[in-house]
């Protein structure tokens, strides 16, 4: 075991530098462990920042190739032109999004150490080996994906269309296994701590198999289905509104939200399931989710609502009396540990972290009834819904499931707050002592909005142009999936 | 014993992502310097077909490398990152803007699009593997203090660091002219003269940096050249007589064991270096054997190697070999 943490790091720059100078300023001023030190806020913005436009394009990248390998496989069972057409274009999308995804990820493997060095240099050991096993899944979902897409032609269908299932498999092992890391940060396991910081009995199964893994695990997947899910079926609604309503909307839709429709059901289930354990493995987040001050039984459910964290009242909220207590325990009788349980600087932000919990359960309940509208037109009509709602709310479902997916890892991160390893390490602990961590969050924050523009402009670009060509008749002239190679194609694109 | 296992297999990711990491980013060396969109067109065009379907395969050694890193020798990643914060940030930078921007590049159709997500691809590709191979240069020659602050700037602005960081370049370019007389030969496109002809450069190029080393190394970094002159000597002779041996055959036109020879020119010096550094991980402040982890961490990491050797290196040589037959190939659309 390498010498600890605590032992050999020290604290803060150089002799004179702005950051030391303020540090001795307050530490003067106040009790030195009172005040976070000056990096901590841009290293928490950076973190999320990047990683909340990452997960975005990590759901894609892990959904979207059952999306076509789906439509694949229909294509070819159905020997259906359209389905081909659509999995076709599909691979291409995919194409670019899993390219951004995978070097916006490397940018996370970067901050790591960039902002958390302190975690990574006491607790690396730990719980970096579920990410050793991400970094294999990871290698075997490029690999086939890159086989996948640059396949179609010379690849025969049935082999061409296998290369697709290792992509799938690799996808969600990939998610259990970073998400395990992430449940390790809720749930710590597999090590003991000495009094001195010395980390003993290191175990990496049980950090990786911890207490969170399991529904958290399912949780992140089933949301990264929802969203690829919703989000390729609003594009189709989009266009089936615009009067487009043909079997290549028609079908461009049906397939993703239908997977969506699916999962969205037993989403919610495995979400209520999740938020019971947070009830009893982490109660401050709990009491944070669900604005509960002090503790006891019968607590309301408050929907809305917003907290005064030095009187404990909740104003503005419509409040269920009793039923916070029956969801944590079946029975208004269940004891609800509150926030005022723990000093005010072991306590999350808790209105942030209500107020996104109520988005993330108002917005799954909507795409939950909005599953069940289109299960239920689809069983008795056989048909999709004609309401002008539904459409409006499928358009909006990508977005939506979006909003909800990024408001319920607002819920998990910030929910945690103080602490980055729940009650073991606090956040300000671990942050780097690095300056200039501001300039590198405005850095990164240009950067990635040059890449969504640029990601936005791309693929509509490509939408446009099969837009033009979107007659199947000429397709099948001069784009044809799965046909004979001509001799050289003439390339119509002029590299630059 | 383990941690030194543990340690050989992340300096083979290491080697892996210069030499298949490498000649993608050398692919992007080539791009800027291919000349206008007519005249570049051609070179761009095979350039960006051969490394299409691998790079972000290869470019996943780097994630291999870094979770190694960080799960073996939390320590050493740790201090690595808090002194070099400066590279590796711009580098991060450099590995999204060369990604998305040739990802970009193959769906757009308009030429001025195509120029500006091209000329992102290529500038990228040159900047990021300079400021990789300072990294390597600052840990190399000592000057990551462990578990502190080494000087965010003198750390990689300094003769050592520079040198590596300039040859990181080079022996991208190197590998990707290399990689790419092999593509030419293949596709019969009449472009194998035009990248020998780089290939010879680039060898050129990295040989006479190879030159300079001896001497910045024997001033900046006297511990790193004291091992490379002795335990690692042999090393560094073999790959001298393959990056000579490829030098000739190139020059004679033969390309043949030109990829191999290439290969293990740069394969070498890495070892070289890691043996010149041995038993250090971070020189002159921790050896591989005090930087380990928890023993039941390296095993399952051990574990983990030989399920990666089981599923991914086949699947690898798999996608290597479609691309090399020339059955992987973009779509129109």
């Amino acid at each position: 075991m390498a010498t600890s943490a605590q032992g050999t790091w020290r604290v803060a720059g150089g002799a004179g530098s702005l950051g030391s100078m303020l540090a001795s300023w307050f530490a003067a001023s106040f009790s030195a462990a009172a005040q976070p030190p000056p990096q901590l806020l841009p290293a928490r913005m950076q973190m999320a920042f990047t990683l909340g436009t990452h997960i975005i394009l990590a759901c894609l990248g892990v959904a979207f190739p059952l999306v076509v390998l789906i439509a694949n496989w229909y294509a070819l069972r159905k020997d259906d032109p359209v389905a081909l057409l659509l999995a076709k274009r599909w691979s291409k999308v995919m194409a670019v999004v899993f390219a951004v995804g995978a070097v916006t990820g490397t940018v996370l493997s970067f901050e790591m150490g960039l902002l958390w060095p302190r975690m990574l240099g006491q607790f690396g050991d730990v719980f970096g080996f579920p990410f050793a096993v991400e970094g294999i899944f990871f290698f075997l979902e490029a690999i086939f994906i890159a086989i996948y897409i640059y396949g179609w032609k010379r690849l025969s269908p049935k082999v061409h269309l296998w290369t697709a299932v290792p992509v799938v498999i690799a996808g969600i092992g990939g998610t259990v296994s970073v998400v395990a890391a992430n449940a390790w940060m809720n749930h710590p396991a597999g090590f003991t701590m000495t009094p001195s910081g010395e980390l003993t009995n290191v175990d990496p199964m049980a950090a990786m198999f911890n207490a969170g893994t399991g529904y958290q695990g399912l949780h992140m997947l089933l949301a990264a289905y929802m969203v690829t899910g919703f989000l390729v079926a609003s594009v189709y609604a989009v266009g089936w509104m615009k009067g487009r309503k043909d079997r290549y909307h028609r079908l461009g839709f049906v397939i993703p939200f239908a997977i969506a429709a699916i999962c969205t059901p037993i989403q919610i289930i495995v979400g209520d399931t999740a938020a019971r354990q947070v009830f009893s493995k982490q109660p401050t987040k709990f009491a944070a989710m669900e604005l509960v001050w002090k503790t006891g039984p019968n607590q309301p459910e408050y929907i809305g609502g917003i907290l005064n964290e030095e009187t404990g009242e909740v104003t503005g909220a419509i409040a269920i009396p009793g039923l916070n207590s029956i969801l944590a325990g079946f029975s208004v009788n269940t004891v609800v540990q509150g926030l005022s349980e723990v000093p005010p600087e072991d306590r999350p932000p808790a209105n942030v972290v209500h107020l996104a919990f109520d988005t993330m359960v108002g917005l799954g309940s909507l795409l939950l009834l909005l599953s069940g509208w289109f299960g239920f037109v689809y069983w008795r009509k056989r048909d999709l819904p004609k309401s002008k709602l539904f459409w409006l709310l499928a358009a909006a479902s990508g977005v939506m499931a979006i909003t909800a997916m990024e408001a319920g890892w607002i819920v998990t991160e910030v929910g945690r707050q103080p602490w980055i390893v729940y009650g073991i390490m606090r956040t300000e602990e671990a942050v780097t002592d690095a300056e200039g961590v501001w300039i590198s969050f405005g850095v990164f924050v240009t950067l990635y909005a040059v890449v969504a523009l640029g990601t936005v402009v791309v693929l509509r670009g490509m939408s446009r142009r099969w837009r033009e060509t979107s007659d199947l008749d000429d397709i099948e002239d001069t784009d044809v999936p799965y046909g004979p190679r001509h001799a050289h194609e003439p390339h119509e694109s002029e590299p630059g | 014993m383990t941690a030194e296992i543990v340690a050989a297999v992340l300096w083979t990711g290491v080697t892996a992502y210069a030499i298949f990491g490498g000649a993608d980013f050398g692919a992007g060396f080539w791009d800027l310097f291919a000349g206008g969109s007519q005249k570049g067109a051609a070179p761009r065009e095979l350039m960006d077909e051969a490394i299409g379907p691998v790079w972000e395969a290869n470019h996943t050694w780097l994630i291999f490398d870094l979770v190694v890193l960080w799960t073996a020798f939390s320590e050493v990643f740790a201090s690595v990152m808090t002194t070099l914060y400066v590279p590796l940030t711009l580098a991060a930078i450099g590995i999204v803007l060369r990604g998305s921007g040739f990802a970009f590049r193959r769906v757009t159709k308009q030429l001025a699009g195509r120029r500006l997500f091209g000329a992102t691809f290529a500038l990228s590709s040159v900047v990021t593997p300079f400021f990789l191979g300072a990294v390597l240069g600052a840990i190399a020659s000592g000057r990551v203090p462990l578990g502190q602050h080494g000087d965010p700037i003198t750390s990689w602005v300094n003769p050592t660091a520079f040198l590596t960081g300039f040859l990181a370049v080079a022996t991208c370019a190197y590998l990707a002219a290399v990689f790419m007389v092999h593509e030419a030969h293949r596709n019969e496109r009449g472009l194998e003269r035009y990248f020998e002809v780089r290939a010879i450069g680039a060898s050129i190029g990295a040989g006479l940096l190879a030159l300079v080393g001896i001497y910045v190394l024997s001033n900046d970094a006297p511990f790193l050249f004291e091992g490379l002159t002795n335990e690692a000597l042999p090393f560094v002779i073999v790959s001298a007589i393959c990056g000579l041996a490829t030098l000739a055959m190139l020059w004679k036109g033969m390309i043949r064991g030109t990829r191999v020879l290439a290969v293990l020119a740069v394969a070498a010096i890495i070892w070289a270096w890691g043996v010149a550094q041995h038993p250090y991980l971070l020189p002159g402040e921790i050896t591989i054997q005090q930087a380990a982890g928890a023993e039941a961490t390296m095993v399952a990491l051990l574990v983990v190697f030989a399920l990666a050797a089981v599923f991914v290196v086949p699947s690898l040589i798999w996608l290597y070999r479609l691309a090399d037959e020339d059955r992987l190939e973009a779509t129109e659309g």
